[in-house]
């Protein structure tokens, strides 16, 4: 039920957020400084996550198949591979891995 | 008087971005429930908060174990760039009324990246609402088809989904890592997770990145306007293909 709960609180956040876009007076968000920190944040927020999902297990750092994925999918969109195929190549490179052995 | 609506370059793009970005609900329905969330959690995300990235942090964040809380947090953080794009397309289109609830709604980095990609004011208009309602209607059918082959498949680590999800967050990364200071951004704020991830409940080490991130957008902020990484994560326009245009390759110092 909590997580049903903070879905929703994470949509309703979400599209307020969009319509801020629409409603603010133009100056407050063309200020560089704002927009700024609206591209860090993406950024470090998505390296956080593929870390977080590559070596983090609870509170655990583990070195385990998904590293293999990780490499796998770099070397993908390095070759400039569309997005999904990215998703596969990572999926397989990981149950491949395993299927080897290596948890 | 300008071009008919079959002819319309805006749409022709919108509608080319639309299937491209809409197929890959597929993977996000798919991790969703390998991730716990029900087949309704993941459409409810996929409905109503629509928007790549936070749909996928939220789902990242509770594979690993963290809070709903944490979940909310990182999704609302990620949003962030959409009120700068909203703030960009209201500017350009002008919406009243419902229309203007309804824009909100759908303003993404791929309705923005086509609406700005055209010059004339009506191809604009119709590149974001192409965009926008065909990523939004093929976006929802996929997360669905994804999210019953993924209840369908069984352990999902038999399968890799964990290793898709790993992939799925570096391919939304890769195309922003475009200047030399959005690498040592992520670099930097790859390492404090990892030195978070002992000491701080799960989740929570993504939040102490949003930090760091935060805290260089804001005290690094040197002048000029350019903001890097700021961009939606694809240009519709450069290349044939529309997705082979995801600029990677860092290091090659590209303009832009």
């Amino acid at each position: 039920m909590t997580l049903w709960l903070w879905i929703l609180v994470a949509c309703a956040v979400g599209f307020l957020t969009k319509l801020l876009g629409y409603l603010v007076p133009r100056r407050w968000l063309t200020n560089p400084r704002v927009a700024r920190v609206a591209g860090t944040l993406t950024i470090g927020l998505l390296a956080s996550l593929t870390v977080a999902n590559t070596v983090a297990t609870g509170q655990e750092l583990v070195l385990d198949a998904r590293i293999g994925a990780l490499a796998a999918a770099a070397v993908a969109l390095w070759l400039r591979a569309p997005f999904l195929v990215v998703v596969v190549v990572g999926a397989a490179a990981a149950a491949g891995l395993r299927l080897l052995g290596w948890s | 008087m300008p071009t008919t609506l079959r002819q319309s370059p805006g749409a022709r793009v919108g509608l080319s971005i639309a299937v491209a970005t809409g197929l890959y609900g597929i993977s996000f329905g798919a991790l969703s429930v390998a991730s716990g969330l029900t087949l309704w959690q993941t459409s409810a995300l996929s409905l109503l908060l629509f928007s790549g990235g936070s749909q996928f942090a939220f789902i990242g964040v509770i594979a690993g174990a963290g809070t709903p809380v944490a979940a909310a947090g990182a999704a609302a953080l990620l949003g962030i760039r959409n009120a700068v794009y909203g703030m960009q397309l209201n500017a350009l289109l002008h919406p009243r009324g419902w229309r203007r609830l309804a824009a909100a709604h759908v303003t993404i980095d791929e309705s923005l990246a086509t609406s700005t990609g055209q010059s004339d004011p009506v191809e604009q208009k119709r590149g974001f609402w192409v965009a926008g309602v065909g990523i939004f209607v093929l976006w929802n059918a996929f997360t669905l088809v994804g999210a019953l082959a993924g209840d369908a498949l069984g352990d999902p680590k038999q399968w890799g989904l964990d290793g898709a999800a790993v992939a799925a967050f570096l391919g939304l990364l890769w195309p922003r890592l475009r200047s030399r200071e959005a690498g040592a951004i992520a670099v930097v704020c790859a390492l404090a997770t990892v030195l978070a991830v002992p000491v701080v409940p799960p989740g929570v080490p993504i939040l102490v990145a949003a930090v760091v991130a935060g805290a260089i957008g804001w005290f690094g902020f040197r002048r000029g306007p350019e903001g890097e990484g700021l961009e939606p994560d694809i240009d519709p326009y450069p290349a044939p293909r529309p997705q082979t245009d995801r600029p990677g390759e860092p290091g090659t110092g590209a303009v832009s």
